[in-house]
């Protein structure tokens, strides 16, 4: 069941990796495209701002690529180095919350004792218009 | 597989879905609002399923719709599934959340060991294979009341997969006429809640409350076995039994302990399944037929006027009954699903497995569980059936409303009249009543002892049918009066004196020289109209059997 599943997470990951390289320039292999910028931008919220974050990426993809040297067949994937460890479980007694006001700190805006988001989807463009203030950097 | 019968006719130019009606026995759950959430469930595995499906008398191509269904149940425990905030419904905002939960950095996920258990539970009661070994995983969306920006649950490799739940529909319009149909259970997984946001249209904003955030839920997902609304809501409502007999979920729909989306399309019968789209968050047995049923015309609608079906995701409004798609859709989601790195594996243990000396707390113990499974609703069904011989029906209906079957129990308990009657009483009259005013079980004017009490008069022929009846309508009437208290002020005893019922049987003969010739001329309805006047002579008081013995040996004689 692990190595199926791996499996198919490293075929999706190279055909991700595979359809990138396809569309790519013949000259400059590994470049990444518009489109897989702006997916990427999507969900991780992340802003790939310029031309030389876009550069950053791509080779940091390279550095990653470099993996691929060594053979895995026949070896099974490690997916936590807590895959030895005893899972920990916890009776069922109520011991922690209580504590609005101080998890209320926290935020930059609070109406009576809720959290306050913007409406609707998280999205690039909602997060390009908070100032660096409001983003707490 | 079962078998299905689906009746489409064609009004005009329009299909109509005639998936016969099994009448009103969901119960009466308000339709609370949730917000619209971005959540894509995973895709069911697609299969052929073996559809019936009879002709229109037009002649054109029939439809066959698919259903599958995904079902969250939240789990009924005092704390949440990684961390030890109190699972409660009402409470002010943001009270019940601990540091883990508003996912402050730092913070790590502890297993709670009575949400495994409730998991364990449901799986062996829906017949799944337990998976000794399950893993979590992290499930990646943004959304402002998932703090953490990722859902903890179980994709890869759940607790239980492979099960199957059995459930009733009507087939006729007869009550009798009801079949056994089974739906597969793909699996089911612990996952995390999410918290709950109310938007603020007018001041453009949304407030987060993060006390449902963390709660555990059990995803059960049912594979695409299903056809219509109808048979989706009784697969539904038999998990709510379940869940609720074993303790695991208080599965109530109103207090969104119960959420259910359902994947629909549809296809002509030999043919590859169509587009499928998913109506979210349905959360009410009444509109979860219903949005079912008109999602699939609308489907056969869009198609039949060569347009094509996107994949897409909707939700029912159920003010205007029509499904509408839900905003902030952009596209295919991508939740870059993750093993959590945070949690090792859990282990799951029998008999034969268990590690010597391990700390009991510790480990679960599955043939553990299993040996102290609750009764089933089908198994107390069977009882019900074997002990006092009701029909199935008449079981399923008992157990459907909430509160009956322990309102039947308690009569049975304290009356000596036969339990055939009692079923008869409580399903039909004290039913009928509820239904007629809309009141649930625990609201109802009647008690289980007074209605036990007037069974015992009944029983002991201390008065007629009738007037019981109209006992009874007087106990729903004015509380606090007793049946024999009305029996005595209202004078509906039957007369116990077998001489004077002769006397007055003997003066409304003589009275009626020409009804008496009637009825020895062997008109029937002849009798029927002494026994009436002798009914009226005695102010209904006669029990009309022993009136029309009385007569016709006085005719004989």
């Amino acid at each position: 069941m692990w190595a199926r599943a791996v499996k198919l997470g490293l075929r999706s990951w190279v055909g991700w990796r595979r359809g990138f390289t396809s569309k790519a320039d013949p000259q400059r292999s590994g470049r990444v495209t518009a489109e897989v910028i702006e997916h990427l931008e999507r969900l991780a919220l992340v802003d790939f701002g310029s031309q030389e974050a876009v550069a950053r990426l791509e080779k940091a993809i390279a550095f990653a690529d470099r993996l691929r040297a060594v053979d895995t067949d026949g070896v099974e994937p490690m997916e936590s180095v807590l895959e030895d460890r005893c899972l920990y479980l916890r009776s069922d007694n109520v011991v922690e919350g209580n504590c609005a006001e101080e998890l209320l700190q926290n935020a930059h805006r609070v109406v009576e004792e809720y959290f306050v988001a913007p409406p609707g989807m998280c999205s690039p463009k909602w997060l390009n218009r908070l100032s660096l203030s409001e983003l707490r950097i | 597989m079962a078998a299905l019968m689906l009746r489409w006719s064609c009004l005009g130019k329009r299909w109509v879905l005639a998936c016969i009606d099994g009448g009103s026995r969901h119960g009466r759950g308000a339709a609370i609002g949730l917000t619209s959430r971005r959540k894509r469930g995973q895709s069911s595995v697609a299969q052929q399923p073996l559809i019936a499906v009879q002709k229109s008398r037009k002649g054109e191509r029939e439809w066959a719709a698919v259903v599958g269904l995904e079902i969250h149940a939240q789990i009924s425990s005092n704390s949440k599934l990684f961390s030890g905030s109190q699972v409660h419904f009402a409470a002010p905002p943001n009270s019940l959340v601990s540091f883990f939960d508003a996912s402050l950095p730092g913070t790590l996920p502890v297993l709670n060991r009575r949400c495994v258990e409730a998991a364990v539970m449901t799986g062996l009661a829906l017949n799944c294979r337990i998976n000794k070994k399950s893993l979590f995983d992290r499930k990646h969306y943004f959304y402002a009341d998932l703090p953490a920006g990722y859902q903890i649950t179980q994709q890869r490799l759940p607790i239980a997969v492979n099960g199957c739940l059995a459930y009733s529909v009507s087939v006729g319009k007869k009550p009798s006429q009801v079949s056994t149909r089974t739906v597969r259970i793909k699996q089911i997984q612990l996952e995390q809640d999410s918290g709950k946001s109310l938007h603020d249209e007018p001041r453009s904003q949304t407030l987060i409350d993060l006390n449902r955030a963390g709660v555990g839920l059990l995803e059960v997902v049912l594979e695409p076995d299903m056809s219509c609304g109808e048979e989706a809501a009784s697969a539904v409502r038999e998990l709510q039994l379940i869940l609720q007999a074993l303790g695991t979920s208080q599965a109530n729909m109103a207090e969104g302990q119960l959420r259910v989306d359902a994947n629909i399309s549809v296809h002509h019968p030999g043919e590859p399944l169509g587009v499928r789209t998913e109506v979210k968050n349905l959360n009410s047995a009444r509109f979860l037929a219903k949005a079912i049923d008109f999602e699939i015309k609308r489907q056969i609608h869009e198609l039949e006027n060569g347009r094509k079906i996107l994949n897409e995701t909707r939700s029912f409004d159920d003010k205007l009954g029509c499904t509408m798609p839900m905003r902030d859709k952009e596209g295919k989601q991508d939740y870059r699903f993750m093993p959590e790195p945070n949690l090792p594996p859990l282990l799951l243990y029998d008999t034969a497995s268990l590690p010597p000396g391990a700390d009991p707390q510790q480990v679960i113990n599955i043939d553990w569980i299993r040996e102290r499974l609750p009764e089933l609703p089908g198994k107390t069904r069977e009882k019900l059936i074997q002990q006092y011989g009701m029909l199935p029906e008449h079981s399923f209906t008992l157990l459907n409303e909430v509160g009956l079957l322990e309102f039947f129990q308690n009569v049975i308990k304290e009356t000596r009249a036969e339990p055939k009657k009692v079923t008869s009483w409580v399903l039909n009259i004290f039913l009928g009543f509820l239904k007629q005013q809309n009141l649930a079980v625990n609201e109802s004017p009647v008690t289980p002892s007074a209605l036990a009490e007037l069974l015992n008069l009944l029983d002991r022929k201390a008065i007629s049918s009738s007037a019981a009846r109209q006992v009874f309508e007087e106990l729903w009437r004015s509380k606090g009066k007793t049946p024999s208290q009305i029996v005595s002020e209202k004078k509906l005893e039957l007369m116990q004196d077998q001489e004077a019922l002769e006397r007055v049987c003997h003066t409304v003969m003589e009275g009626h020289p020409q009804v008496v010739m009637d009825m020895k001329r062997g008109n029937p309805r002849a009798i029927n109209k002494l026994i009436g006047l002798v009914r009226k002579a005695t102010l209904s008081r006669a029990d009309p059997t022993v009136i029309k013995e009385i007569l016709e040996r006085k005719l004989s004689s």
